[in-house]
């Protein structure tokens, strides 16, 4: 059931090895490129769609399918291949991996999806803070024009590709593909309407297809393998293998690659030497990054860590980021430092978002401390739903799940504290207004 | 909203810049990524490399990038108040960032901040009296397994706690060198001691190098390109 080394695609995950492209080389990276790409455009989009592939990045969305929108001929517009390396969502750190470990996968990776998508051009747009990850790949990306792998004839196809490194600055909502393009571009990151989708209008307004960093590095491996090797791993729908990050409360933290659909328990145990002070010390966890919604233990006991056996859930894979909270954890204070977080990072574009999220952040630190009314968690809640949904790009979305969870499954615990409160204060002392 | 930095204001918000001659040859690589027409899209990493050489944002810092972007100044403004790495004031020698989302408050992030306080002896958005550093409290910066960790300018500081964390802030105060990465000395992101996957020889099929029968990489020449 455990992945075992040979199905690994990240073989240099850790570090361990030389991630130069000589090391690439010996370890497969680049191999036979050349007769991949002569393959067509086509057939490469029918392979990725037929491994199963779903977007790494969070939305879980189809990358064949998401590539196959793309136009089938160039016309006036040139096409862009944008790669989302603006990994920022809390609990959340793979790509930094790939990219400072395994930058050739991801290059090799660019030129694939590039060449697929009739692309000639390729934006890696990393987090600013990443910045010796970004030193990385340019050294990588010099490599591989040097040695033909890249440049006006890569791998010797006779196909231009070119590479390029670009660095944001500091904003969480550039994750979203259009707040990205919009930072591309030299402006704010606020997120652009949908439609028109970038496959249509994106990048300097041209057909333009945005990916994780992880949902192109794995493609070159799976033209290698086979797209039925990767979609036998997992269970249907949720093919393939998966890095997770498993951070908190674990006796040893990690990045793992491991197949989907992996038993959460198991993934712990197996890889993150399991909770601290063992299962039962368990409180919840995030089975995602800090946008879904965190589970309490009786559903970790069991769960399956995909898709769609964590929206049964009604939590979601989200980047695979596994935050583990034990006995000791404050969660309402958990849950409130994520509101803040949304807070901090709303673009400011929409009303419910702008508003909300800093209205929802103040209730929250009075909900840490008991300083509430009962009733008030309900008016959260409902606050919740008008945010959900009600925004451009789903950072408003993200802001609201984790509320939805912690009352969904610690309600008991958020009124216990207000009236433990009220207990101590001797009387029902009104709560202050909400929020201006 | 991201407009709130941590950072304040600098008085001397109209200091004059100008590019200096490496600066200027890094900026026509920079400009050289984007299509003709499109330098507007330096106008991320312009900013960072005049920071770089400025130490921060000031009003011809935007008005230097304006004329090299090919962009009116207020548009290089909005971009500056909008994203948290441009500083719009001055800052210590170092800038210290102290990761206080979920991953790293759960392993201890609270203790990281208490001895910032007491090496340095400011608040966020403080700087030292001798200007030294700046402190400064920042969203998740992507190195969770490895939490809590701090970045110090360029370099991760990873699995620290309240005695390193003393020990690196005492160092970064007294001027001495410090070794980024990991503070309890794991390799990357791998699980402290032994490693329960990538133990096979990547070179070989059991490490992950193989190719299918089926695929049409099979039987290419190595590295295919050549």
């Amino acid at each position: 059931m455990l992945l075992s080394d040979k199905d690994r695609i990240f073989t240099n995950l850790y570090g361990v090895h030389d991630w130069t492209l000589k090391g690439a080389l010996a370890r497969g990276d680049w191999d036979g490129t050349k007769a991949i790409l002569a393959q067509g455009h086509d057939w490469i989009i029918d392979q990725v769609k037929a491994s199963g592939l779903r977007g790494r990045g969070g939305a879980g969305f189809s990358t064949g399918l998401k590539w196959s929108f793309m136009p089938k001929t160039v016309g006036e517009r040139p096409h862009y291949l944008v790669v989302n390396a603006d990994e920022g969502e809390p609990g959340t750190c793979k790509d930094r991996d790939m990219m400072r470990n395994d930058p050739h996968k991801l290059l090799e990776g660019c030129l694939i999806a590039g060449f697929a998508m009739r692309a000639h051009v390729a934006y890696i747009y990393i987090r600013g803070e990443f910045y010796r990850e970004a030193e990385r790949l340019e050294a990588a990306i010099a490599q591989a024009e040097e040695a033909g792998l890249l440049g006006d004839n890569a791998c010797g196809t006779g196909w231009p590709f070119r590479v390029y490194v670009h660095r944001g600055a500091g904003a969480y909502i550039c994750g979203e593909e259009t707040a990205l393009i919009q930072s591309l571009e030299g402006k704010k990151g606020q997120p652009r309407l949908k439609p028109p989708f970038p496959a249509g209008v994106g990048l300097y307004g041209c057909p333009t297809t945005v990916n994780n960093v992880e949902s192109i590095a794995v493609v070159p491996t799976i033209l290698r393998r086979g797209s039925s090797w990767f979609a036998g791993i997992g269970r249907e729908n949720n093919s393939g293998t998966k890095v997770f990050c498993i951070s908190g409360h674990v006796n040893k933290p990690c990045n793992v690659e491991e197949a989907m659909s992996v038993p959460l328990r198991t993934l712990i145990e197996q890889h993150a030497g399991g909770v601290r002070g063992g299962w039962d010390n368990l409180l919840a966890i995030i089975p995602g990054g800090a946008s879904v919604p965190l589970l309490p233990k009786h559903i970790c006991d069991d769960v399956l860590m995909d898709f769609d056996a964590l929206k049964e859930v009604k939590s979601g894979l989200g980047t695979a980021a596994v935050m583990v909270m034990d006995k000791s954890t404050d969660v309402v204070k958990a849950i409130t430092r994520l509101s803040k977080f949304y807070q901090h990072e709303s673009c400011g574009q929409c009303t419910p978002c702008r508003e909300g999220c800093g209205w929802m952040a103040r209730v929250m630190e009075r909900l840490v401390t008991g300083e509430a009314e009962i009733e008030e968690i309900d008016i959260l809640e409902e606050v919740t739903r008008q945010v959900e949904g009600h925004t451009i790009c789903a950072l408003g979305d993200a802001a609201a799940w984790p509320i939805q969870g912690l009352i969904r499954h610690f309600r008991p615990e958020l009124e216990r504290r207000i009236k433990a409160r009220k207990g101590a204060n001797g009387d029902a002392a009104p709560a202050s207004a909400a929020a201006e | 909203m991201t407009a709130a930095k941590t950072i304040p204001e600098s008085d001397a918000a109209d200091a004059p810049f100008a590019f200096n001659e490496a600066s200027l040859a890094e900026a026509r690589r920079i400009l050289a990524k984007y299509p003709e027409g499109r330098e507007r899209s330096a106008v991320l990493p312009l900013l960072d490399l005049a920071q770089r050489q400025h130490g921060w944002i000031s009003r011809g810092v935007v008005e230097a990038v304006a004329e090299l972007a090919k962009t009116p100044p207020i548009r290089v403004w909005e971009v500056v108040t909008f994203y948290t790495m441009y500083n719009q004031g001055r800052i210590g020698r170092h800038h210290v960032q102290i990761c206080t989302n979920v991953s790293c408050w759960l392993r201890g992030a609270d203790e990281i901040v208490r001895a910032a306080r007491e090496v340095f002896g400011v608040e966020f958005g403080q700087t030292t009296d001798d200007g030294t550093a700046t402190v400064s409290e920042v969203e998740c910066l992507g190195a969770c397994v490895n939490a809590p960790m701090v970045q110090i300018d360029d370099d991760y500081h990873e699995d620290l706690d309240y005695e390193s964390a003393k020990a690196l802030f005492h160092a970064i105060r007294q001027g001495h060198a410090v070794q980024a990465g990991s503070w309890a000395k794991r390799q990357c992101s791998a699980p402290a001691g032994e490693r329960s996957t990538l133990t096979a020889d990547p070179t070989t099929p059991e490490g992950g190098k193989w190719i299918a029968a089926d695929s049409p990489a099979a039987g290419a020449s190595a590295g295919g390109a050549k």
